[in-house]
Formats: C-alpha cells, sequence, structure tokens
C-alpha cells in the first residue's frame, strides 16, 4: 500500500479516535452485561443452593433442591396453572378497576375542589390501613369470594393511580393553560386537549407500582380468605401445600407468583414506552 | 416622586398613528394584587389597527401583567379595557416568552389547537394550519414533535399558532428573550416581513432596547414600583426595515433616546 492510497482510506473512513472507541466498548459491554451478569448470579445461585443441600444432606421437606423445584413444577402443572389463573384474573380485574377508579377519581378531584377536599383525605385513610387488617371484615360482609379478592386488591392497587394521576392532572404547563383560557376553552376541551396528556406519562408511572400492588393484594387477600372450596389461587396452593409439609410445591408457587409480577412490570413497562416514545424525555436515548 | 425625564413626558404618538382606527383602549388601569402590591398605575394606552407597539423597562415594571390584562387573562383593579366595537372570536393571538407547545403533539396539530378549540375538524382547516406553518417557514415540519426542533423553530410554531386564526391583534411577551442573538435578529427580521403580509397590531413586551426600536413605531417606556408608564416615543422610520436600519444613525438615535427613557425609568426605581 503506498502513502497515497493510505491517506485515501483514512479520509473516506468516518473518523474514530481513542474516546469514540472507548465510549463504543464502553456501550457493547453495557448490552451484554445487562442480561448476561444477572443470568450468570442466576445461575451461581442455583449452583449454590443445589450443593448446599446435596452436600448437607438437607432432606426435601425443609429445603428440596432446586432440581426438585423444577420437577415439581412440571409434574403439577395442572393443579399450578389452575391457580395460577385464579390469581392473574384477581390481580388484573383488580387493576382494571384501579385504573377505572383511580383515574376516574382524580378527573372529579380536579374538575372540583370541593369534591377533593371531601374525598381525598378518606383515600388516603383507605391507602394507609394495612389491607390484612381490613380483609377479614370485608369476607365477612361479602358474599361472593371473588368480589371479596377483588376489593382488597383494589384497596392496594388504586392509590399510586389516584394521586399519580391528579399530580399529573395538576401539573399541566400554566402557560398553556393561560393559553387554553384565552382561545375559551370549555372545561371538557381543557380536559381532554391539555390535561389527560399531561397526566398521561404520571398516570403509566402509577400504573406500573399499581400493577405490582394488584399482585400483592390478590394474594394477601388470598391468604386472609383462607382455605375455601374452588378457585382457589396460587396463595392458596401455597397454604394447602404448608400444611402438608409439600415444600416443593410451595417454591413452585412461590417462583410462578414471582415470575407473574415480573411479567406484570415488565408488559407495564413495554406499554409505558411504547405510549411516551415520540414525545416524552423518559422514553428517549441521548446521545452522551 | 417622579424625577425630571418623567415629568416632561407626555404621549406623543405620531401623526400617522392618530389617524388610525382605534382597536383597544386601556384607560386609568390600576392592578393590585394581594390588596397592596401595586403592579401597575394610572396606565393609559390606545392601541390602534396597524400599530406595533413594544412596552419596554426593567423587570417588575408591570409590562407583563399590562399584556395579561389586555389577553383578558386577568382584570383591571380600577380603569377599564375595552376593544373598540367588542372583541371577536380569534381576535387575539398570544405568543409567550417559552414556545408553550404541548410535547405530545406534533407541530401542525399544535398550530391547530386554537381552531381545534372552536370546534374546527383538522380536515377543515388544514388549509389554514399549513398556510401559517408556511408563513414562518416551517411547512416542512408539520409531522415533527417540539422536541426535534430548536429554540428558534419552536418559537417559530408558536408564532404560526398565534397567527393560525388570523388575529387583528397579537400579544409577544417577551418571546425571543431566550434565543440567542443571531436567531433573535432573524425572527426580529421575520415578524417584521410576515406583519407585512398580514397586517396584524402588534403589543410586544421587551426589555431591549434594540429589539424595540427595530420592530415598533411606537415604544412605551415603563417604570417600575409602581408599575407605570413615564414616556411614550414614536418611531417614525417606515417600514420595511431591514439590516440597512439596524446600522443607521437614524436607528443609532432612536436607541439613545430609548436608551435615555429606559435610564431615567430604572433610576426612579432606585
Amino acid at each position: 500500500m503506498t502513502l497515497a492510497e493510505r491517506d485515501e482510506s483514512a479520509a473516506s473512513a468516518p473518523t474514530i479516535d481513542a474516546d469514540e472507541r472507548a465510549r463504543r466498548r464502553a456501550r457493547r459491554l453495557e448490552r451484554v452485561g445487562k442480561w448476561v451478569l444477572p443470568v450468570l448470579v442466576m445461575a451461581l445461585a442455583l449452583l449454590a443452593w443445589d450443593r448446599i443441600v446435596v452436600w448437607n444432606d438437607i432432606p426435601h421437606y425443609t429445603l428440596p433442591g432446586p432440581g426438585l423445584v423444577f420437577r415439581t413444577l412440571i409434574e403439577d402443572w395442572a393443579i399450578l396453572f389452575d391457580a395460577l389463573l385464579v390469581t392473574l384474573q384477581i390481580t388484573l380485574l383488580a387493576l382494571l378497576v384501579a385504573v377505572l377508579g383511580g383515574v376516574g377519581l382524580a378527573v372529579l378531584f380536579t374538575q372540583s375542589r370541593w369534591m377533593e377536599m371531601s374525598f381525598y383525605p378518606y383515600a388516603v385513610i383507605l391507602q394507609v390501613t394495612p389491607v390484612v387488617a381490613i380483609a377479614p371484615l370485608i369476607f365477612i360482609y361479602v358474599d361472593s369470594r371473588i368480589a371479596g379478592l377483588l376489593i382488597c386488591a383494589w384497596l392496594v392497587a388504586f392509590f399510586p393511580v389516584l394521586s399519580n394521576t391528579t399530580l399529573g392532572l395538576n401539573s399541566a404547563d400554566h402557560n398553556l393553560r393561560d393559553l387554553f383560557r384565552i382561545y375559551g376553552a370549555t372545561r371538557w376541551q381543557r380536559l381532554r386537549f391539555l390535561q389527560l396528556p399531561s397526566a398521561l406519562p404520571y398516570f403509566l408511572g402509577g400504573l406500573r407500582i399499581a400493577g405490582g400492588l394488584s399482585l400483592i393484594g390478590a394474594v394477601v387477600a388470598e391468604y386472609v380468605a383462607g382455605t375455601g372450596g374452588i378457585g382457589s389461587g396460587l396463595a392458596f396452593r401455597i397454604l394447602e401445600a404448608g400444611y402438608r409439609l409439600n415444600i416443593p410445591r410451595m417454591f413452585a408457587a412461590l417462583i410462578l407468583i414471582a415470575a407473574t409480577g415480573v411479567l406484570i412490570f415488565a408488559a407495564l413497562s413495554l406499554l409505558s414506552h411504547l405510549m411516551l416514545r415520540k414525545w416524552h424525555e423518559s422514553a428517549m436515548t441521548r446521545e452522551r | 416622586m417622579p424625577s425630571e425625564p418623567a415629568r416632561q413626558a407626555a404621549p406623543a404618538p405620531s401623526g400617522a398613528a392618530a389617524a388610525r382606527p382605534p382597536l383597544l383602549r386601556m384607560q386609568g388601569v390600576d392592578k393590585v394584587f394581594n390588596g397592596d402590591v401595586v403592579a401597575l398605575k394610572g396606565m393609559s394606552l390606545d392601541v390602534r389597527e396597524g400599530d406595533f407597539i413594544s412596552l419596554l423597562g426593567p423587570s417588575g415594571c408591570g409590562k407583563s401583567t399590562a399584556l395579561r390584562l389586555l389577553a383578558g387573562l386577568s382584570h383591571p383593579s380600577r380603569g377599564r379595557i375595552a376593544w373598540d366595537g367588542g372583541q371577536e372570536e380569534g381576535d387575539l393571538g398570544v405568543v409567550f416568552q417559552e414556545p408553550t407547545l404541548m410535547p405530545w403533539a406534533t407541530v401542525a396539530q399544535n398550530v391547530w389547537l386554537p381552531l381545534r378549540l372552536r370546534g374546527k375538524s383538522y380536515a377543515a382547516v388544514k388549509d389554514e394550519v399549513l398556510e401559517a406553518l408556511r408563513l414562518v417557514g416551517l411547512e416542512k415540519f408539520q409531522t415533527a414533535y417540539p422536541r426535534e426542533l430548536s429554540g428558534g423553530m419552536k418559537m417559530r410554531v408558536s408564532i404560526a399558532r398565534a397567527l393560525v386564526t388570523r388575529p387583528r391583534l397579537v400579544l409577544m411577551d417577551e418571546p425571543f428573550a431566550a434565543l440567542d442573538e443571531i436567531t433573535r435578529f432573524r425572527l426580529n427580521d421575520d415578524l417584521l416581513a410576515l406583519r407585512d403580509r398580514i397586517g396584524c397590531t402588534v403589543v410586544f413586551v421587551t426589555h431591549s432596547v434594540f429589539e424595540s426600536v427595530f420592530l415598533s413605531d411606537r415604544i412605551v417606556v415603563m417604570a417600575a414600583r409602581p408599575g407605570r408608564v413615564i414616556r411614550e416615543l414614536a418611531v417614525d422610520a417606515p417600514y420595511p426595515r431591514t439590516d440597512a436600519f439596524r446600522t443607521s444613525a437614524e436607528y443609532a438615535a432612536y436607541c439613545r433616546d430609548a436608551s435615555d427613557a429606559l435610564h431615567a425609568a430604572m433610576g426612579d426605581a432606585a
């Protein structure tokens, strides 16, 4: 290669200096590490768990090894999957009602100061009272088990939606509010074109919290409701397995609950990203 | 107690301006906040069809308060503000200090807003929206989101939105204060060109002497504590004004006048 040729190739290729190379390497490492590291930690933990059980001859009714838990998960899949569906149904219904109730109340509160002053304190009281403390009462007064579970899960889940959405509705840009006034916008127009879009990022933040909480609410309510015939969810299976010292099944059910929680969070994060990616700062990736 | 220049000050509108039909009149307006904070005292202002009026003054002189009163966003504590022949829908356009765009809406949707709030569908007013964008040179960006635009471009969208209803009066509250000087000069030029084409009346709040002289045919100099008018200057240079005007001796003389009046206003406040 002659000198002239080398010069030419240098000119046509983009200039990548040492800084840029270091930055690219860091980016690549981060991209890979984000997935590989958690998986590696998981594998190590499982290995350690397995070795501890084997080396110490721990009986499976005290601590089953990961292999046995996994086998149980497959063998008991029919029972566990039915239970999962029940818990999932309660969770999603509760989340839906929490969204409707939370957003509805938030809109009502921002439309009327009187409403907010009258009812907001009670929303706070409902939120701060532990659901385990109210649940037994609810199951006394509500005949339907499903309805009782739903109420409990809703009680836990609605508040983040309510408080985040209220915050969002009130944080519309004040100059834009003035502009809407100048152009004679009606209350409804202000709500629809200004306040609801402003509240969307806040609402989605609340929704992600509420998703996890409605699962917690559903599981806690099931514990309180106790062993009760048909339509039993994962929490009930855990209780039942505990009475029978079927520890592997307890672990299997627990794994399913955790996986469900992760899945709900991931789905809501994806939803949030899809709805905000065009305009909101939180969904942007910036060049550093 | 007012100082010497303030006492000499007498509203002296130019002959040409006085001949124009009136549009809006402010008479002896006071604005008092919380019972004792006097934001504006005894302000009178005649806005005539085709005027370009700058309200010039230090911060706290009540120029933004005056603009909010003109916009109908607040009401005078005393005195009155009246549109000659009444104000009709779409007569008023406003540009704030920030672009104040809806980040979730595209450029075209933002410009559509004033018409949308009057119940007009996009299809029905598409031509007006695109025409407004063409006026500010952004017709290629109609589907962009505000975050994709530079500060100057956002301000242009804001101006397009103010113009889309073809208002008789446009109120501008230090719209270019946050922009760099090169962008500000360009937007000043473009603003005058725009006004030439659509012939609206402008009331423009600024704290820049140069900007007020370049843009307006009347400068209302205001002083603080309490906010009040201390002088009205006529800038009789003809439009269109270009870079040649910006470097002329005439421009420099007007700037000196306005600057002296502003100094009087500041001295008064201290």
